[in-house]
């Protein structure tokens, strides 16, 4: 646990008691038996909105407490332990980022005060297909009069039913897989021609499927620089990224204590199987890689904080060693359960589920590696 | 010497930033692997020179008393002091078991006249001391060692033998765990310093597969010891060697660092494999787990410093340093094992020409480096130790330990 400040043990403490009173693995368990239509429980996240938890990483002059992205991931490591499902990522991370780096006056007048007040979810179109590949955009968008007109899919987004604002990267010229000639758009997601189609995954969270046919926006719907998106892209994706990694580190803890609780309690052989050595080494295996993922992920939303220039790096390293590490420890939960880990009444299968997808989110493990190789130009 | 020492390490930066400047010769710069490689210094003059300089800081032990010869400094200066040496390329010539180990151990549980005694030589970096713990019979079980130490009246009267006593062809002193009770296991241990020129010590250096001998075996036949060198109660040694080896590990992990300071692998690698026209890693598979390890390397150095500033904020060891050893020697194999694979058959040369001296090197380094998982407790061991200490699950040998 990095060293914190007086003010960020508070918040990291009223998010544990929160989500340990409030937002239990029960309550998620409740959601999904429910099948609520968002993938998640829009009282729960008004409550959190209420708690000011969506407005951490917005300026003061729009709404929000400018308490910064470590801020933030001591709440979402903490919503992460529970398995908490909201769009606290999507929208007051990812989509906030958004508008803060790339967000011309009028925009972040527009849009940042509702993001932090809770009363909008704004999230991140980015992906086309099955892998996370920021690069690969054939989303086309052509000049339209003054404005733009835009046609092609998003695949995978995030909290997409839920979303009022579509933060859309889009080609403008170039190929797809250039990083040149990316612009992203601010789209409503009441934008004529824009529909969506729920998407349902395994681990339950909202995600959506969006179609452009000829959707018409004005001038003022460009994010930043037309042609040159991509730098800003990368920023926003590497917040969302460090956050993200953020919420793991507090699933792959959860998971972990609830299975080290398990190997006190479960005797076999006239013993406790936590006096096993087999397991007590693949036991100190999983801790020891808790810790190392721990200081990585700290050390990339430190960095985003300072605003580093080594934040990129850091950011990869984080996500692809807590997701390496989530992996691990997502497995074990089940193995060392044994038979009650398999059935759906233990929450060892929701653990699992949403491993997978919270790994899988914004580049894996092997995509991380790769970026990680270029960026120290190999 | 009056030195201005303020609590503001940003001060104290300053006159760490001069006084290096003065007296640690450019000449030197990248010439820290000379340490010990001998057992002591080699007596070129300027290495001399700049060992009495250091010593006459106490900044080979900056964090000591400046009674015993230490620096004084608190850690916040200690760490300034650490960052301005290694950006002046500067290396400190006072170092091994008694600063690693001894020093620390015997400030804590030392007499105060065998602090007087014994901590001034070790921060002027004059003694040299070895380590008598494991024997043939005794090695994770360090507990059940045999090493018998009867009282004979004036003296302590020593009989056994000890194995991997690194340096103790070298060494001055030996800081030896010997059994004074036979009837009880850990209780049973008691803690002494043997002067290594007393009458009835052999010592036998073991050539590893490495072809170096760092180690010894170390036999004592009726060896006397001063009633004074006993270190702590008759019967508590074991708890002393139990925090000594604490700082044995943290020392290890930090050694494990220092090799891996040096060149990345991937930058080792453009020198030796295929590239791809972006001037890439071509083997993709050989790509990946260079930047797995390159990750995981940085992954530890986060550790370790993370495990600094909350042990500093907390005043103990924080959970992140209990798994330093483990990680420290994985990461130091792993870079070795890489740097012999992108060497190929350069990377297997035992010695003679057709090799340069960082081949031969690898090689080496590659053998002696499977020693970091072995010794100062094997990784089997650490494992141990977390599962019972961390994470509370029970001893499968019982609750003697």
């Amino acid at each position: 646990m990095a060293v914190l400040t007086e003010e960020q043990s508070l918040l990291r403490d009223a998010a544990r008691t929160w989500t340990q009173e409030k937002s239990p693995v029960s309550a998620f368990r409740k959601m999904r038996d429910a099948a609520l239509p968002l993938g998640y429980d829009p009282a729960a996240f008004a409550e959190m909105a209420a708690m000011g938890w969506c407005g951490v990483i917005i300026p003061e002059e729009y709404g929000g407490a400018d308490f910064g992205y470590l801020g933030l991931g001591l709440i979402l490591e903490e919503t992460g332990r529970t398995l908490t499902a909201s769009p606290l990522l999507a929208t007051a991370l990812a989509g906030a980022s958004a508008l803060v780096l790339g967000g011309s006056e009028a925009q972040k007048r527009a849009w940042l005060p509702r993001i932090a007040a809770g009363d909008l979810v704004a999230t991140l179109a980015v992906d086309e297909g099955a892998h996370h590949a920021p690069r690969k955009v054939a989303l086309a968008a052509a000049r339209n009069g003054e404005g733009w007109r835009l046609d092609g899919v998003k695949a995978f987004v995030l909290e997409g039913m839920a979303a009022e604002l579509f933060v859309v990267s889009a080609r403008t010229s170039g190929q797809s897989g250039d990083e040149a000639g990316i612009t992203l758009f601010l789209i409503p997601a009441d934008a004529q021609g824009l529909t969506r189609k729920a998407l349902k995954l395994a681990d339950s969270r909202g995600a959506a499927t969006l179609a452009f046919e000829g959707v018409e926006v004005g001038p003022d719907a460009v994010l930043g620089e037309v042609g040159a998106g991509w730098p800003l892209l990368e920023q926003v994706l590497d917040r969302a990224r460090a956050g993200l990694a953020a919420e793991m580190l507090g699933t792959a803890v959860q998971a972990f204590e609830i299975t080290l609780d398990y190997l006190k309690v479960r005797v076999q052989f006239g013993q406790v199987i936590g006096a096993f050595q087999a397991l007590q080494h693949r036991a100190a295996a999983m801790f020891t890689d808790l810790e190392l993922a721990r200081s990585c992920v700290e050390a990339a939303l430190i960095a985003i904080d300072e605003g580093s220039p080594d934040t990129a790096e850091l950011v990869s390293l984080a996500k692809a060693k807590m997701g390496e590490t989530l992996h691990l420890v997502s497995n074990e939960m089940v193995q060392m359960h044994g038979g009650i880990g398999m059935t759906d009444a233990h929450d060892s299968g929701l653990y699992l589920k949403r491993a997978r997808a919270a790994e899988t989110a914004f580049g894996g493990q092997a995509f991380h590696r790769d970026r990680y190789a270029r960026l120290q130009g190999y | 010497m009056a030195d201005l020492h303020t609590d503001d390490p940003e001060a104290f930066r300053a006159e760490a930033k001069s006084w290096l400047a003065a007296n640690f010769p450019a000449s030197l710069k990248s010439r820290g692997g000379v340490m010990m490689a001998e057992g002591g210094l080699p007596s070129e003059p300027a290495i001399r020179a700049w060992a009495r300089a250091m010593a006459g800081k106490g900044w080979g032990v900056p964090t000591w008393p400046r009674a015993y010869g230490g620096g004084g400094l608190t850690p916040a200066q200690a760490k300034v002091l650490q960052q301005e040496m290694s950006a002046a390329g500067a290396w400190s010539p006072i170092g091994g078991m008694g600063v690693m180990m001894l020093g620390p151990t015997l400030l804590e549980y030392g007499s105060e006249a065998q602090k007087q005694r014994h901590i001034p030589p070790i921060a002027r970096g004059e003694a040299r001391w070895c380590q008598g713990f494991s024997e043939p019979g005794a090695g994770s079980d360090l507990a059940s060692l045999q090493t018998r130490c009867e009282d004979a009246g004036d003296h302590w009267r020593v009989n056994g033998q000890k194995i991997w006593t690194s340096g103790a062809q070298w060494a001055d002193w030996c800081f030896c765990l010997v059994r004074t009770d036979a009837t009880r296991k850990h209780e049973g241990i008691s803690f002494l310093l043997i002067d290594m020129r007393s009458d009835g010590i052999e010592v036998r250096p073991i050539r590893l597969i490495s072809g170096n001998s760092p180690f010894c075996e170390t036999f004592f036949t009726d060896v006397k010891v001063p009633k004074d060198n006993l270190v702590g109660p008759l019967g508590g040694g074991w708890a002393i060697a139990k925090r000594l080896l604490q700082h044995e590990r943290g020392g290890l992990a930090g050694a494990g660092r220092g090799g891996l300071a040096a060149e990345p692998v991937s930058e080792l690698a453009k020198a030796y494999v295929d590239l791809d026209e972006a001037g890439r890693i071509a083997d993709s598979d050989l790509r990946a787990r260079i930047a797995g390890h390159e990750m995981d390397l940085r992954a530890f150095q986060l550790t370790g410093a993370r495990s600094m500033r909350e042990s500093r904020s907390n005043s103990g060891p924080s959970a992140a340093t209990s798994i330093m050893k483990n990680a420290g020697a994985r990461v130091a194999q792993d870079r070795a094992e890489l740097t012999l694979e992108i060497m190929g058959n350069q990377g297997l040369g035992w010695e003679g020409e057709g090799f340069t001296r960082d081949e031969l090197a690898a090689v080496r380094g590659w053998l002696g480096g499977k020693a970091f998982s072995i010794y100062g407790g094997s990784a089997e061991v650490q494992d141990n130790i977390i599962a019972k200490r961390i994470l509370g699950l029970p001893d499968p040998l019982g609750p003697s330990r």
